[in-house]
């Protein structure tokens, strides 16, 4: 159980900041909150995705130029993971021990990358991000231009006005 | 469970610790407060800026979990343009937003919770954090590694996946991030003007030659007022409308 | 004396080393981390700090708004034009290598990502003013005690 927390606890703490931003988003009438609440959601969702790409003992993946100008990445993936557990089942007593066979692994295969795919996908998703929060803000604007506020419960108040008494151009628009 | 049991135990399971662990834990524990700080504030300038903080505490949390463009990114899209917008959109609209009444607040939280509860009850199935043999690290993603010195022989493997390999992509990206600029100046002119529009409500014509800002409109109290004045006909400028709020000067 | 004299000065050191700060990071995304998105975002951070400090109507002599109207197009035409290109050079849409073919080294492949960042960067840097342009142009100038 334990170790099922330790496994896994990158994505309660992502869990908690998506289910806060989409709280915000469901319950604030505010609309200016409710676009911070989205963009808190989008966030920790890159977060859950750049999460699963991390591998552990790995570095950023920028290619290290070598002094021999060839030295590929091998399959480092399946190399480092077996050198590491097979280090690790030899030295089963004390964190330490454990900690400089992992240490010797990692030397002794290829160096490990963390995986580049997500972090692709999330340099995109952020981008595109922001783009729909400015078409979302110049659309607040442009509400709180036509009804003088941007509460929902006022808005809806005065569409129902509008719906029951219709259009005055000699009233107030509020 | 003694500490060091517990430690062996994660050694043999999860590896060796990580050397960042006590950071990661507090910028996971700074996200969380700083989520919290938004959802119970209500002064909008507050709000923003928390917002730009939480921005650059997940950038601060990227750079640890070696997605290093990633954090770059967020930390200027987030950090930066996202809040300079966000303080914009709020200077011109409102600085304070109004309570919102208890039970408005049940539904919103139900939903929360039990999406939260199916989304907890799919956490042990998902890979472990970390894990180099996960359906994720040995897919694709692995494959770039080992293709791209060959085929693109460009260090930066996030460039060359994000330019060549998935260059479709990028430029559907591109394409909407034009769409999203379009958007925004039909909507406010790129002059604040908003262009020539009009519209017409029951064959009256209310479209304005300027764009009303800001100042020419009252902030509103908190109850909602659906005033209406009941004058039937509309007179032909028979007054002046120096009644109607938000008429340019 | 002017109120904001110090940040009148300071900036008119630091606004071309952002700049240039930008374009290093776009030259330079092939070979840490950067690019076109972060290198357009450095730059529209760049002109949006010039307009909080010397106002939106210095900003606008400075970057006009119909420059920042054709970069906007410009940059997404860049990006579609390279993979045009490629099809007029006889092989499939964006695919680098017949730009500069050589057998030996991915020559083509180098000169495609530099011409799709770059109109990642024009695209970005100039969405970023526009928008920046349109929400600050609807405002009259606040005086300091209104905050």
């Amino acid at each position: 159980m334990l170790t099922m927390i330790a496994e896994h606890f990158n994505y309660g703490v992502v869990i908690i900041l998506m289910m806060t931003g989409l709280y915000v988003v469901f319950a604030s009438d505010n609309m200016v909150k409710k676009l911070v609440g989205l963009s808190v959601f989008q966030t920790s969702v890159f977060l859950l995705y750049i999460t699963m790409g991390k591998v552990r003992g790995g570095v950023p993946p920028i290619i290290e130029p070598t002094g021999d100008g060839g030295h590929e990445p091998v399959a480092s993936a399946g190399h480092g993971e077996a050198a590491i557990s097979h280090a690790s089942e030899q030295a089963s007593h004390g964190a330490e021990h454990a900690a400089q066979a992992g240490d010797h692994a990692v030397q002794a295969a290829e160096i490990l990358y963390s995986n580049p795919l997500p972090h692709v996908l999330i340099l995109t998703a952020i981008v595109v991000g922001v783009a729909t929060l400015a078409v979302g803000l110049a659309l607040v604007v442009r509400v709180r231009e036509v009804y003088g506020t941007i509460e929902e419960a006022e808005i809806d108040a005065i569409n129902y006005a509008f719906d029951l008494e219709g259009y005055n151009p000699e009233g107030e628009i509020r | 469970m003694s500490f060091a049991n517990f430690a062996v135990s994660s050694a043999a399971h999860a590896g060796p610790a990580s050397p960042t662990l006590l950071i990661d834990i507090g910028l996971m524990a700074m996200l969380v407060v700083v989520a919290f700080a938004i959802l119970r504030m209500r002064s909008l300038f507050a709000i923003v800026m928390l917002q730009g903080v939480y921005s650059l505490l997940s950038a601060a949390w990227f750079v640890s979990l070696d997605a290093v463009d990633v954090a770059f990114t967020e930390a200027a899209v987030g950090a930066g343009i996202s809040t300079v917008l966000m303080l914009g959109a709020m200077l011109l609209t409102d600085r304070d937003s109004a309570p919102v009444p208890v039970r408005k607040s049940v539904g919103p939280l139900l939903v929360v919770i039990l999406a939260a509860a199916a989304m907890f009850y799919a956490v042990p199935d998902m890979p472990a954090y970390g894990d180099a043999q996960s359906a994720v690290n040995t897919g694709v993603g692995m494959e770039y590694m080992q293709t791209s010195p060959h085929d693109i022989d460009v260090p930066n493997v996030v460039t060359a996946v994000l330019a060549s390999y998935r260059g479709y992509d990028t430029m559907g990206e591109t394409v909407v991030i034009f769409m999203a600029g379009l958007g925004v100046l039909l909507l406010l002119g790129l002059n604040g003007n908003a262009g020539n529009w009009s519209a017409s409500v029951q064959g009256v014509d209310i479209g304005r030659q300027h764009a009303p800002s800001a100042k020419n409109i009252e902030p509103v109290s908190e109850k909602p007022k659906p005033k209406r004045k009941a004058k039937p006909q509309i007179k032909a400028k028979a007054k002046p409308r120096a009644k109607r709020k938000g008429a340019d000067t | 004396m002017n109120t904001h004299l110090i940040l009148r000065t300071v900036s008119k050191l630091l606004i071309p080393l952002i700049v240039i700060f930008g374009l290093y990071v776009q030259f330079h995304g092939d070979f840490g981390p950067g690019g076109g998105f972060q290198a357009g975002v450095i730059v529209a951070a760049g002109v949006i700090l010039y307009a909080l400090i010397f106002g939106i109507e210095a900003c606008k002599l400075a970057v006009p708004p119909s420059w920042v109207r054709i970069g906007m197009t410009a940059g997404v035409l860049l990006y579609t034009g390279t993979g045009v290109a490629t099809w007029i050079m006889g092989a499939s849409f964006l695919d680098y290598d017949v730009l500069a073919y050589n057998p030996h080294h991915p020559a083509g492949q180098h000169l495609g990502i530099l011409l799709v960042e770059l109109g990642v960067l024009f695209t970005v840097a100039t969405v970023m003013v526009a928008v920046f342009y349109a929400f600050a142009s609807r405002t009259p100038d606040l005086k300091d005690g209104d905050w």
